[in-house]
């Protein structure tokens, strides 16, 4: 074993989702590791990205991350405060937000998602919270970005219930379906990052975050998950980066009034 | 003209067993003070309606007021799951919980529909997904225009719609700001409606774009200060969030949460009291 990495796979994975946000997006984002990434970009790279939150804040710019999607902070630091219809039907719908940024409890090689039960609708296993805005987000966002830690529980080879689409079952199904958005271009996690294949739309493992073999993402996916033909190596997180992102850390940690996280 | 009255009158006299009840606001403004009497006056049977259920609901779900949910995001936002409803669906405990789900771009836009009395709102989603196979009122049209297939969701319209606002002046007229949600939509969808505020004051003084709920469209008015605690009321006090983190213990086993309902809602005898005791409790944890 070499020496630990300065940065942890959590730190790694939030900093490889940030760089994926462009400085011209419109960026729906889901609470949690997106709201992380989200404000990094906005943060670091990416200063006039918008964000908007299915509260109802638009252009927020938060100096701590919310701790739900309807903090205070939110609606004092946006450009606007519309309510939580019109954010879905004048700003998702009419087809405003360039990127969907979003969290799952499970996704499959296609990147659907599930947020809604773990075995049988009727008499679950597990029941999860349930869709919030993402059937919405995941249809109409210009292009779909995931962001979740890999596991073979949460990466399974057939999920139980279908929450939101994200290719379905391949190829053109969603052209099929008529849903407006292109779908998830990027599934990033604590180990790697993934994108679809351009006919088939499986993701396929395209980068590895340093220091992650190949045969432990495989182990960590629950179906025979495929690599490109040639794997890059993500850059490590700069000192820039890893400051900002821990700086908001500890800032969030503070007002919170809650054990720091490495989130 | 809305009256302006007691909490405990206004849910004696407007909310029945068995109604159809939304108790809105979306993590600010959430109705929390109005859910303690419904517990307290022992409601049941109701079909309750809310996007994020929240602490409200698990509150009310395990203290056995309701039967049917109608939502689209149930965990405890930043901490979790709800365990009163994970136990309701899981177990049937304290009794079993119809659900009928949707997504936020639906139920908002579904209250909409009820604020404008058309019989149901059409959005864009839902195709390739399995929410329309469980629940069937998740529908789609073509439209006529275009041909296009679209998801339509019938309206919301409760027996009781109830939200919590900064301020009414003597004659009811309701002002809210900051985060919105689907409160103003949830009033105007409802039959009857009650609003509790922080102040009720002599002049709103309010801005010609405020979102205002004139007196005629609202029931009844309660001042309870505070009424939203543990979320926020924006310009008064901010989100408790190391209540919603305790929430997650004291709700986890059945037990602590009956005794934490019985001791804080059940034997208080308003919100002004149980804020006195939930001081109390603080106040012995810091020793």
């Amino acid at each position: 074993m070499s020496a630990a990495p300065p940065f942890t796979a959590q730190e790694m994975m939030t900093v490889e989702a940030a760089r994926l946000l462009r400085n011209d997006d419109v960026c729906f984002v889901g609470i949690g590791l997106p709201s992380a990434a989200a404000n990094l970009a906005r943060l670091t790279h990416a200063p006039n990205v918008v964000l908007i939150y299915e509260s109802g804040p638009i252009g927020a710019k938060p100096d701590v991350l919310p701790l739900s999607i309807g903090d205070g902070s939110l609606a004092e630091t946006a450009d606007t405060v519309v309510s939580t219809a019109e954010i879905f039907r004048y700003w998702l719908q009419g087809g405003r937000v360039t990127v969907g940024f979003l969290g799952a409890a499970q996704i499959d090689r296609y990147a659907n998602i599930n947020t809604t039960v773990i075995g049988d609708y009727a008499h679950p296993k597990t029941r999860l919270p349930g869709a919030g805005g993402a059937p919405e987000i995941a249809a109409c966002a210009e292009r779909v970005i995931l962001v979740l830690r890999q596991t073979a529980r949460a990466f399974v080879e057939r999920l139980d219930f279908i929450t939101s689409v994200g290719h379905l079952d391949g190829g053109d199904a969603r052209k099929r379906l008529g849903l407006p958005g292109k779908g998830p271009v990027a599934v990033v996690t604590d180990l790697c990052r993934m994108a679809p294949d351009p006919v088939t739309k499986e993701m396929i493992v395209t980068h590895l975050h340093p220091g992650v073999t190949a045969d432990k993402v495989s182990a960590a996916t629950g179906w025979k998950v495929r690599f490109a033909g040639s794997v890059e190596e993500a850059l490590p997180p700069s000192a820039v980066e890893l400051h900002t992102l821990r700086d908001l850390q500890r800032r969030t940690a503070v007002a919170h009034g809650l054990p720091a996280k490495s989130e | 003209m809305a009256e302006l009255t007691s909490l405990r009158r206004a849910v004696e006299e407007l909310v029945h067993d068995g109604d159809f009840v939304a108790l809105e606001g979306f993590t600010h403004l959430i109705p929390f003070a109005a859910g303690h009497e419904l517990i307290r006056q022992g409601r049941r049977s109701l079909a309750l309606v809310r996007m994020t259920p929240d602490l409200i609901y698990d509150q009310m779900i395990g203290a056995g007021c309701a039967r049917r949910l109608m939502f689209s995001w149930g965990g405890n936002p930043g901490v979790g799951s709800l365990h009163r409803l994970r136990d309701a669906v899981e177990n049937g405990w304290p009794q079993p919980l119809e659900l009928e789900e949707h997504g936020h771009g639906d139920l908002s836009n579904a209250y909409v529909a009820g604020a404008a009395h058309l019989p149901f709102a059409v959005l864009r989603a839902y195709a390739g997904s399995d929410l329309p196979r469980f629940n069937d009122r998740i529908r789609f049209v073509e439209c006529p225009f275009t041909g296009e297939r679209l998801a339509a969701v019938p309206a919301v319209r409760p027996d009781v719609a109830i939200i919590h606002a900064q301020k009414a002046d003597r004659k009811g007229n309701v002002l809210l700001w900051g985060i919105l949600g689907v409160q103003k939509e949830a009033v105007l969808a409802a039959r009857r409606a009650i609003v509790t505020v922080e102040e009720i004051v002599d002049d709103l003084r309010a801005w010609p774009n405020a979102c205002i709920l004139p007196s005629w469209t609202v029931t009844a008015v309660c001042c309870v200060p505070g009424g939203a605690h543990p979320s926020y009321a924006h310009g008064y006090y901010e989100r408790d969030n190391r209540f919603y983190c305790l929430w997650d213990s004291i709700s986890r086993e059945r037990d602590s949460f009956q005794q934490w309902v019985k001791h804080h809602i059940l034997e208080t005898e308003d919100f002004e009291e149980f804020r006195r005791v939930l001081h109390e409790d603080l106040a012995k944890e810091a020793r």
